[in-house]
């Protein structure tokens, strides 16, 4: 039988493997994943628009209580029934994307049915599934739609001047020009809280990507470690651990995008703070 | 010691060492939301989602570690 010649408890390598190419452009396995989401949901979507009637029933039923149940979840987060329409759309393809893609992965066949051959040097088992999300090519992809998303909404939502006044607090400075030396000294150090605050869009990006990735991937390479010690019976508890851990990836994804989402659009948390001191006084 | 050598050290350490914090932070969080649900029963559906939602944050961390170790 053949061995891979990488060693006893060898495991997938971090980048996916490439298994054919058109032309220029290689697809690897975690993309031909990838497309077997975006084909599913396509489907479904075909599937549902024709049977759009007042009392549903079957499939649709499903599909859409679904949704209603992420609607419903949004509006607790965002408070007011516009804006959760509005982010619905990409908060919930986040939600469900995510979650078809790291349960594909538990599917059995995913990551073992392969095709021997030489990879960066040692002969190996080049498997033809890998989940979507064990690629840090998809997460980085999705995290940095997510929080450029967060971006063009508070531009379009506040307007461009107060959105860049988040970031690079130039106003900030002009009024407090008028006020008096404690304030400008103030705007300034607001002006250099604003240059972090862009770090700080870098490091969201960075986390939410690197932590959907860290989890997907090493319950990968647990499920390969696993099933190479033994290989019926007690991996069980392991996909069950996985598909829990698929789930809660996806939610915490899509509950950060949705908190990142309604902070921007936000208009300067400053003016709810002045407004809670006011009544304060009231209640005692 | 030669690098290769020091690199089986460095991996290990990162995933030990990185994961002590995370560890217990889940653990805290853990201990606080048993807690709240020992003193009121009913809010245990309502606490079940942001107890998991600061567990994934926490456990992040401990991925970021791992990350480390897989890249070295």
């Amino acid at each position: 039988m053949r061995k891979s010649d990488k060693g006893l408890f060898a495991s997938i390598p971090l980048a996916a493997e490439p298994i054919f190419e058109i032309g220029n452009f290689t697809i690897t396995n975690s993309l031909f994943n990838a497309y077997i989401g975006v084909a599913f949901f396509i489907l479904v979507a075909f599937l549902v628009r024709k049977k759009i009637t007042q009392i549903p029933r079957g499939f649709y039923n499903v599909v859409e209580a679904l949704v209603e149940f992420a609607l419903k979840e949004i509006e607790k987060v965002t408070g007011d029934k516009k804006r959760a329409r509005q982010f619905l759309p990409l908060v919930a393809t986040i939600f469900f994307f995510i979650l078809f893609s790291n349960w594909l992965g538990q599917i059995p066949g995913t990551g073992t049915i392969g095709v021997w051959g030489y990879l960066h040097g040692h002969f190996e088992l080049i498997p033809l599934l890998r989940p979507a999300t064990s690629d840090l090519n998809m997460t980085l992809a999705i995290a940095i739609v997510a929080i450029a998303t967060t971006h063009f909404a508070g531009l379009t939502q506040l307007g461009v001047a107060n959105h860049i006044s988040k970031f690079f607090n130039i106003r900030g400075i002009v009024r407090s020009l008028k006020k008096g030396p404690m304030d400008i000294v103030v705007a300034v150090v607001e002006f250099f809280i604003g240059l972090i605050e862009v770090i700080g869009e870098f490091a969201k990006t960075l986390s939410l990507s690197l932590r959907l990735f860290g989890n997907i991937f090493a319950g990968e390479v647990l499920m390969h470690v696993m099933l190479s010690l033994v290989s019926y019976v007690l991996p069980i508890p392991f996909i069950f651990l996985e598909l829990l851990v698929g789930i809660i990836q996806a939610t915490v994804f899509a509950m950060l995008t949705l908190a990142f989402l309604v902070v921007a659009t936000m208009d300067h948390g400053h003016e709810g703070d002045h407004e809670e001191h006011r009544a304060e006084p009231a209640h005692a | 010691m030669d690098a290769a050598t020091m690199t089986l050290l460095a991996k290990a350490l990162a995933v030990g060492i990185g994961s002590i914090g995370p560890a217990l932070a889940i653990g805290f969080i853990g201990m606080k939301a048993m807690e709240a649900i020992g003193r009121n029963p009913e809010a245990g559906g309502k606490l079940f989602v942001p107890m998991l939602l600061g567990m994934a944050f926490a456990e992040a961390i401990a991925i970021y570690a791992l990350i480390i170790a897989f890249t070295l």
